[in-house]
């Protein structure tokens, strides 16, 4: 990859105008600061220009220009991701997609939406919400990330209990390779015929190339929906609830537990209606036929109560339901009322692993002097432990970085894994090696160099980097800025 | 293992006005599709989050105030919609007003622009007979018809900077004489206590009527209203404008106009006013000798609405057969948290049928002068509310603020259409009057010459 020299950098400014308009460009350092990082800030990193192309020609142009410069680029929707994923490598291009954000096309019959990656997932279901459908698949942070997004990190959310996560909901999809090409994968229908190249899309977190369309699922909207909330004196209660409702046979929508701190930040922010001295409390979801909640509703609330729930009450209005989903889903900016900073993690674990996983984490978080809260999808094993600390005080990063790999760690020796949703990005490259053989991950570089062979496409995520010996790619090892920080170290 | 504690980092600030706030931001993003810039620009730096940034950054120094740094702090409406969705409960309108005030000392500007601020500032909203002299001028270019001419003859688009933009606001001014609120007005019927009213600077010139129309409403349910002698502006337009040394003036000025009344609300039916009167504890908390002082006095600011809202209306109200639909003003439902009330007391009129407005709490694109400072982005907030607003077929749309009902009413007479824009005094007020929803609307001057569509940037947002 090539750099761009200052004398380059005008003439190259120059030419992305002409392709998408001088208000589609920019280079100011306040601006460009202002991208260099996603929700984990963490991980900072400075592109040299920040484009915004509106048709699917003009990404094409952009990437085609990109790669004659022989310069990285990377897709960005709202920035809301958690892992580092769409951070520019030093230097380069972010194409950032939130001017194409129109739903193109509803087929209600059909059921399916044709949408443009900006979108924000929300504004899908509030467009086709009016005759009765939604779009399942709901990440904690929909009110603002985009379905483009979606796609990069095969977003789940709570109800991926139930319906899957987005992969499940995706059809096809118009992509810009990373040398410039435009084509489709996957097409509009259930079954779409030779290799299923949309699900191998979906996840590859913007190193396989810019989704420029997407279709998608839509969903009819649940006859009845219930909503259980349990309150527990004890983690281990509501760990042992969440095995009991599920070895009952019942499959609720989504089962999330908050833990305490958790609990009182989203009280202090919204006033959502969780009991504040509560050790933790699980939000249960039914949805489906009318005829069939109750008697559902009634063996989940029993199943609560036998592992000890101090209460156990239904939401008795939608808007009571409403509030305590916001708080749920508030729940990683809540931390913002008690800690300048927090960096989440992701692992996924099997359920009954619950207690003990819980029980490492709270160590090492304490044994590295820093504090954590737990909101998570608990029904899934998909814990986010959230790592609360200042970046002002020296050495604290450090210790986030450290505590988090140990955390990793923990979840691959119980036989989880180091992501469920949130993809790997920047943070978690360096714990691929936990989960996967180093013939696992040189099968997966052949595939992201089947479509991605100069490596220009989103450099530096996914695959752990050549000190350990995986990468077989052309991408010469650089120190990241936070190594050269002296903030992590490769290993 | 443990870890030496470090010492608290030294707070962060902007020529000393805390913006502390910034470190809540844990930078989630929830914030950005709430925000109206964002959402027409979809720029980051145009985001809630992408200025706490730059506050941030300018603040410990890692950038200086650049003209691109300028702009895009510039371009905040303030609207404070994203404190609404903000789960970190980010002080983002302290941090803004902050940013504004260092804008304004590092770039004052040329002499024509620091001229302006300071007749705005300095001379017509710190003195309530200059600004009526004022008022009685361009009473003055209305009535002799120079206006119709100016409008007309597209000499308006000879004026210079965001003169224009001034003149297409312009709303008819009420002629001279219409009295100002009297210092009491007693209630009716029985008597449940004594309130005080903020009658406000441009308010008392431009919208006395909604002066009148408050004062007879809450009569009507019971109360004495007093309009304390010596009050003056509150100082809001100075704090949003950046103008901090003056707010701080105009704010203790308007606490001593207020603090001899034993009331039980001082009742305010601007919402900048009140949100920002509702925030004195804050503004003056650095000063010893009023810091007490302000706490108590914002503690009994009430709008009207709110105010109202606290007990059923006092019967017996008269049906006002009309459609209508109720916008938020930002400074209502952000600023002050209020959006149940006012839906609550429509609900209470016979005959009148409110039909929910699409994206209601969005800002219009008047926040304070910021229609005229930013005209661009103004115009394009104002037409998407005009969409919203005729696409629910509503014959008025009901709000509480001056500002919004004179852009919103622009909006809507340069689109052609009739639909009129009241504050919720006026349509309380009618329900309370004998003739009900008969009464006649005013009249509205001819659209202005100056109302082009400004530009539009390459957003594909339908």
């Amino acid at each position: 990859m090539a750099t761009l020299t200052a004398g380059r950098k005008p003439v190259l400014r120059r030419e992305l105008e002409a392709l998408v308009g001088a208000d589609g460009v920019l280079s100011e350092p306040d601006e460009l600061l202002v991208y260099e990082s996603d929700g984990l800030t963490l991980f900072r990193a400075l592109a040299d220009f920040i484009v915004f192309p509106t048709s699917v020609e003009q990404v094409s142009a952009v990437v085609r220009l990109a790669n004659r410069e022989a310069i990285p680029f990377v897709a960005r929707g709202a920035g809301t991701g958690l892992a580092g994923g769409c951070l520019p490598a030093e230097g380069g291009l972010v194409i950032s997609l939130m001017r194409m954000n129109r739903v193109l096309e509803v087929d209600y019959d059909n059921q399916i939406a044709v949408v443009e990656p900006g979108l924000v997932n929300l504004h899908l279901s509030q467009a086709v919400g009016p005759r009765g459908f939604y779009y399942a698949p709901d990440p904690s942070s929909q009110q603002a990330c985009t379905i483009g997004g979606n796609i990069a990190t095969n977003s789940g959310g709570p109800h991926t209990l139930k319906y899957g996560v987005t992969v499940n909901h995706v059809l096809g999809l118009e992509v810009v390779l990373p040398d410039g090409e435009i084509v489709w994968l996957g097409g509009r229908t259930r079954d779409a015929l030779g290799y299923d190249l949309a699900g191998v899309f979906v996840g590859s977190e913007g190193t396989f190339g810019i989704a420029t369309k997407i279709v998608v699922r839509i969903l009819r909207k649940p006859q009845a929906v219930k909503t259980v909330l349990a309150v527990f004196d004890r983690i281990e209660q509501a760990s042992a609830a969440v095995s009991a409702i599920i070895a009952r046979g019942l499959v609720p929508a989504a089962v999330e537990m908050i833990d305490q701190l958790t609990i009182q930040a989203v009280e202090d922010a919204f006033g959502c209606g969780y009991p504040r001295d509560a050790a933790a409390a699980l939000l249960i979801e039914l949805d489906g036929l009318a005829v069939a909640m109750e008697t559902q509703a009634e063996r989940i609330v029993a199943a609560c109560r036998d592992a000890g729930a101090r209460e156990v009450r239904t939401a008795a209005s939608e808007a009571e339901r409403q509030l305590l989903w916001k708080g749920r889903k508030s729940a990683f900016g809540a931390y913002g009322r008690v800690s300048p900073a927090y960096m989440v993690m992701d692992g996924v674990i099997p359920r009954t692993k619950l207690p003990y996983v819980l029980g490492r984490v709270n160590e090492i978080v304490a044994a590295h002097g820093l504090r954590v809260g737990n909101v998570f999808h608990a029904g899934d094993g998909n814990l986010h432990p959230n790592i609360l600390y200042d970046p002002r005080k020296p050495g604290e990063e450090a210790r986030v970085v450290d505590a988090g790999a140990q955390i990793m760690k923990v979840c691959a020796e119980v036989g989880g894994s180091i992501s469920g949703e949130h993809g790997i990005g920047l943070e978690k490259a360096d714990f691929m090696p936990f989960i996967f053989t180093a013939a696992d991950l040189a099968f997966m570089q052949r595939l992201k160099d089947a479509f991605n062979p100069r490596g220009l496409c989103n450099p530096g995520k996914v695959f752990p980097t050549r000190k350990s010996c995986v990468e077989t790619g052309p991408v010469a090892y650089r120190p990241h800025a936070i190594e050269t920080q002296g903030l992590a170290q490769r290993f | 293992m443990a870890h030496a504690t470090s010492e608290t980092p030294a707070p962060l600030t902007l020529h000393g006005l805390s913006v502390e706030g910034v470190n809540q931001c844990v930078h989630c993003g929830l914030c950005l599709a709430s925000c109206p810039t964002f959402s027409e620009l979809g720029t980051e730096m145009d985001s809630p989050r992408g200025r706490i940034v730059l506050i941030r950054s300018l603040a410990e120094g890692r950038i200086g105030l650049s003209d691109s740094t300028v702009q895009h702090l510039s371009l905040c409406l303030d609207c404070r919609a994203c404190e609404t969705v903000c789960p970190a409960g980010v002080p983002y309108g302290r941090l803004i007003e902050a940013a504004k005030a260092e804008i304004e000392r590092q770039r004052p500007g040329g002499p024509v622009r620091r001229a302006f601020r300071w007749i705005n500032f300095d001379l017509l909203l710190r003195h309530p007979r200059m600004l009526r002299l004022a008022a009685a001028g361009l009473r003055l270019y209305q009535a002799s018809g120079l206006q119709a001419l100016v409008r007309t003859s597209g000499l308006i688009r000879a004026l210079p900077g965001t003169l224009p933009a001034w003149e297409a606001l312009l709303p008819p001014l009420p002629a001279a004489g219409r009295a100002p609120l009297p210092a009491l007005t007693p209630a009716a019927g029985a008597r449940r206590g004594r309130v005080a009213m903020l009658t406000g600077c441009v308010q008392s010139v431009v919208f006395g009527a909604h002066n009148r129309a408050t004062a007879r409403v809450l009569a009507r349910n019971g109360w004495d209203v007093v309009a304390p002698a010596g009050q003056g502006c509150c100082g809001a337009l100075n704090a949003h404008g950046g103008d901090h040394a003056r707010a701080l003036e105009m704010a203790r000025r308007t606490i001593e106009a207020f603090e001899g009344e034993r009331v039980a609300a001082i009742v305010v039916n601007t919402s900048g006013c009140g949100a920002h009167m509702k925030a004195y504890g804050t503004l003056l908390a650095e000063d010893p000798a009023w810091a007490e002082r302000a706490r108590r006095f914002a503690a009994t600011v009430r709008d009207v609405a709110e105010f109202l809202a606290g007990a059923a209306l006092r019967g017996p109200l008269q049906p006002v057969p009309m459609t209508v639909t109720y916008h938020d003003p930002c400074h209502v439902v952000h600023g002050q948290k209020i959006r149940t009330a006012p839906r609550a007391l429509l609900a209470q009129i016979p005959g009148l049928r409110v039909v929910d407005l699409p994206e209601s709490d969005w800002c219009c694109g008047s926040a304070g002068i910021y229609n005229l400072t930013q005209p661009e982005m103004a115009g394009r907030l104002l037409r998407r509310k005009v969409r919203h607003v005729l696409g629910t077929g509503a014959s008025a749309v009901v709000t509480a603020n001056p500002g919004c009902i004179l852009q919103i009413q622009q909006g809507l007479h340069e689109a052609g259409s009739p639909v009129r824009v009241l504050h919720i005094v006026e349509i309380l007020d009618r329900a309370y009057s004998s003739e009900g929803g008969c009464a006649p609307l005013p009249n509205l001057p001819p659209p202005s010459a100056a109302a082009k569509p400004p530009l539009e940037r390459g957003n594909s947002n339908a």
